[in-house]
């Protein structure tokens, strides 16, 4: 039976979350279907339909879902699922908000972050902030599952499927959007970038994080930080990368005066290449960074500004 | 108005986990175990809100083995009010865990239930989002603040571009996010205290719920491993090896 992926997106733009989605739906069966459900929204379901191994878009769009909450979105998606095995959607968090509310209407245990499909009802995902990986296999006639995204490769554009509309769902009037903060920057987006450098405690104030920013904007890279940094109020919690933060697994990540907890490493350590520049030699973070330096980032990073 | 905050007992964050060789799971035997940390900061913010006068009553509850009464102890000495320990054996899924808060939230009838955004052992972030599913209640989850004014609740959330704010009808469930609030320690004396705080004990058969697993764990092993590079002298050699060994940038 058929798969619904939920699509990610901002009203505007689909979110890349979703084609990688696309590509872990694929591995476990065909008929994939993508509801992009938003308010004037209809450009992203057009963006959907190009994806390669689409069957269908379905396009949901009205107020109610401006701002995707979970209590009008999990009212929608409940009676859709009638006619599908199972629902995909992207670790992001609207993903994470969405999904479990959804497979507890459906009485279906929810299959978290999964980083590889080993069959249509087997899945590998990380647990212990991926120091242990567990294989699980569902015995349920449905599934609800969450995709790690950096996992999977985005699915190719090339495709014209066709986009149905679909019947706005109930209002549960249960939560109001009042408003939000998003951060403004012409930077690639965290969880997606192909360079990420990341700034930790040993940055020591927000002004300084404005170096790690000169660099990010000369490599084309996201910046991101650690929990250590965000606490501080160095940056905004949107930047935190890790076990509860933001997954990434760039080609490069640059670790700037970040020790290397656990916690820390879950987000970043499937990354390529691992650059870590920290004046403690015994720091953690030099046990899983390719290249090290030793040194104070003060120093170095004026002449990684210089040299690139 | 009364707040319920489940806590769960899981291995500590600071401990370096080591998967059991035969694959059967994580071991557990003579491990340092711990409230989960976003627990603590739901724990916080429930007591926050009754000295604010905003709330009358907390209890806590844990579903696991007979020790997760010491995680009810902890809330208990933190602040909590009194406890309800849900004994079973083996790992309930999160989906069973909100079937019996379900119970729970209609017999004790509280206002908010405050939990963590996920528990750091199995990493699921699920239980919140499901225990409003099942109560058709609204959820605020990744709280990063929290406002109760009138009888409505303002709530602010971590989410991927920042910030986003909403009000919720109540009752609501909420899950906190790391910014809520920074846990208190437990004072000595609360410690002596909390162990004259009445704790209830049930079964899940005491609700009437089935917690048998749906999702059968075939296997737990160890992730790859990274092996440490090279320490390079400065950082001119760094820029060249990103260039011309690694071709990263
Ligand atoms: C429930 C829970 C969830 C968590 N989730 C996350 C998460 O998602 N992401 C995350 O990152 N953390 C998370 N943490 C926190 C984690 O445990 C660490 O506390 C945190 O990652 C430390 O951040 P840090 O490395 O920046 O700070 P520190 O550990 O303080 O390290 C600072 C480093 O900077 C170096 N340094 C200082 N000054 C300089 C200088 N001038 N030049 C060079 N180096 C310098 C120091 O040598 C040190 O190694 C979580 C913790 C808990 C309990």
């Amino acid at each position: 039976m058929a798969i619904l992926i939920l699509g990610e997106h901002d009203n505007s733009h689909l979110n890349e979350a979703t084609s990688r989605t696309l590509s872990a739906a694929l591995e476990i069966g065909n008929d994939v279907d993508i509801l992009i459900a938003g308010e004037d929204c209809a450009a992203v379901a057009g963006a959907a339909a190009k994806l390669n191994g689409v069957r269908k878009v379905l396009l949901c769009q009205s107020p109610l879902y401006a701002h995707m909450q979970a209590e009008n979105m999990a009212a929608l998606l409940s009676p859709l699922m009638a006619d599908y095995e199972t629902f995909v959607t992207a670790a992001t968090a609207n993903g994470k908000n969405i999904a479990p509310r959804l497979a507890a209407l459906l009485d279906i245990q929810q299959i978290s972050e999964i980083t590889t499909v080993l069959a249509r009802d087997t899945f590998e995902r990380p647990i212990y902030a991926g120091n242990a990986i567990q294989n699980v296999r569902s015995a349920q006639e449905k599934n609800v599952i969450t995709i790690r995204t950096t996992a999977f490769a985005p699915a190719e554009a090339g495709a014209d499927a066709p986009v149905e509309i679909l019947a706005v769902g109930e209002d549960t009037g249960l939560a109001r959007f009042v408003g939000e903060e998003l951060s403004q920057s012409d930077r690639p987006e965290l969880s997606s970038a192909k360079i990420v450098i990341s700034g930790g405690r040993g940055m020591g104030s927000a002004a300084n994080f404005d170096m790690l920013e000169r660099i990010a904007d000369k490599l084309g890279a996201a910046v991101g930080a650690s929990r250590a940094a965000v606490d501080a109020g160095y940056v905004s919690n949107e930047y935190q990368v890790g076990q509860t933060g933001k997954m990434v697994a760039p080609e490069l990540y640059i670790a700037v005066g970040i020790s290397g907890a656990i916690q820390h490493l879950a987000g970043m350590k499937e990354s390529r290449i691992i650059v870590a520049i920290n004046k403690d030699e015994d720091a953690p973070i030099f046990q899983i960074a390719d290249y090290g330096l030793v040194a104070d980032l003060f120093t170095v990073l004026p002449e990684l500004e210089e040299l690139l | 108005m009364k707040l319920l905050v489940p806590v769960k007992r899981v291995i500590d964050y600071k401990v370096n986990i080591r998967v059991a060789s035969d694959g059967s799971g994580v071991e557990l035997a003579n491990v340092k175990m711990s409230m989960n940390p976003f627990d603590e900061i739901a724990v916080e913010e429930a007591i926050r809100l009754r000295e604010a006068g905003l709330a009358s009553e907390i209890i806590a509850v844990s579903i696991g083995p007979a020790q997760a009464g010491e995680t009810i102890r902890t809330a208990l000495a933190m602040g909590a009010d009194r406890g309800i320990l849900v004994k079973c054996e083996g790992n309930v899924e999160p989906l069973g865990v909100a079937k019996i808060l379900q119970k729970i939230v209609a017999a004790e009838a509280p206002g908010l239930v405050i939990l963590g955004k996920q528990a750091i052992d199995d990493d699921c972030n699920q239980t919140g989002q499901m225990l409003a599913g099942l109560l058709g209640w609204a959820q605020g989850t990744f709280a990063s603040k929290l406002e109760l004014e009138d009888g409505a609740l303002k709530l602010t959330r971590e989410v991927d571009g920042g910030l986003q704010t909403l009000f919720l009808t109540l009752p609501a469930v909420i899950t906190t996010d790391l910014r809520l609030n920074e846990p208190r320690y437990a004072s000595l004396p609360n410690i002596m205290k909390a162990k004259r705080k009445p704790v209830d004990e049930k079964t899940p058969q005491d609700y009437g719920v089935d917690t048998t697993a749906r999702l059968e764990v075939l296997e737990t092993k160890q992730p790859e491993a990274r092996k440490a590079g090279i320490i390079v002298e400065n950082t001119a050699e760094l820029v060249e090896r990103l260039k011309n060994e690694a071709g990263v940038i």
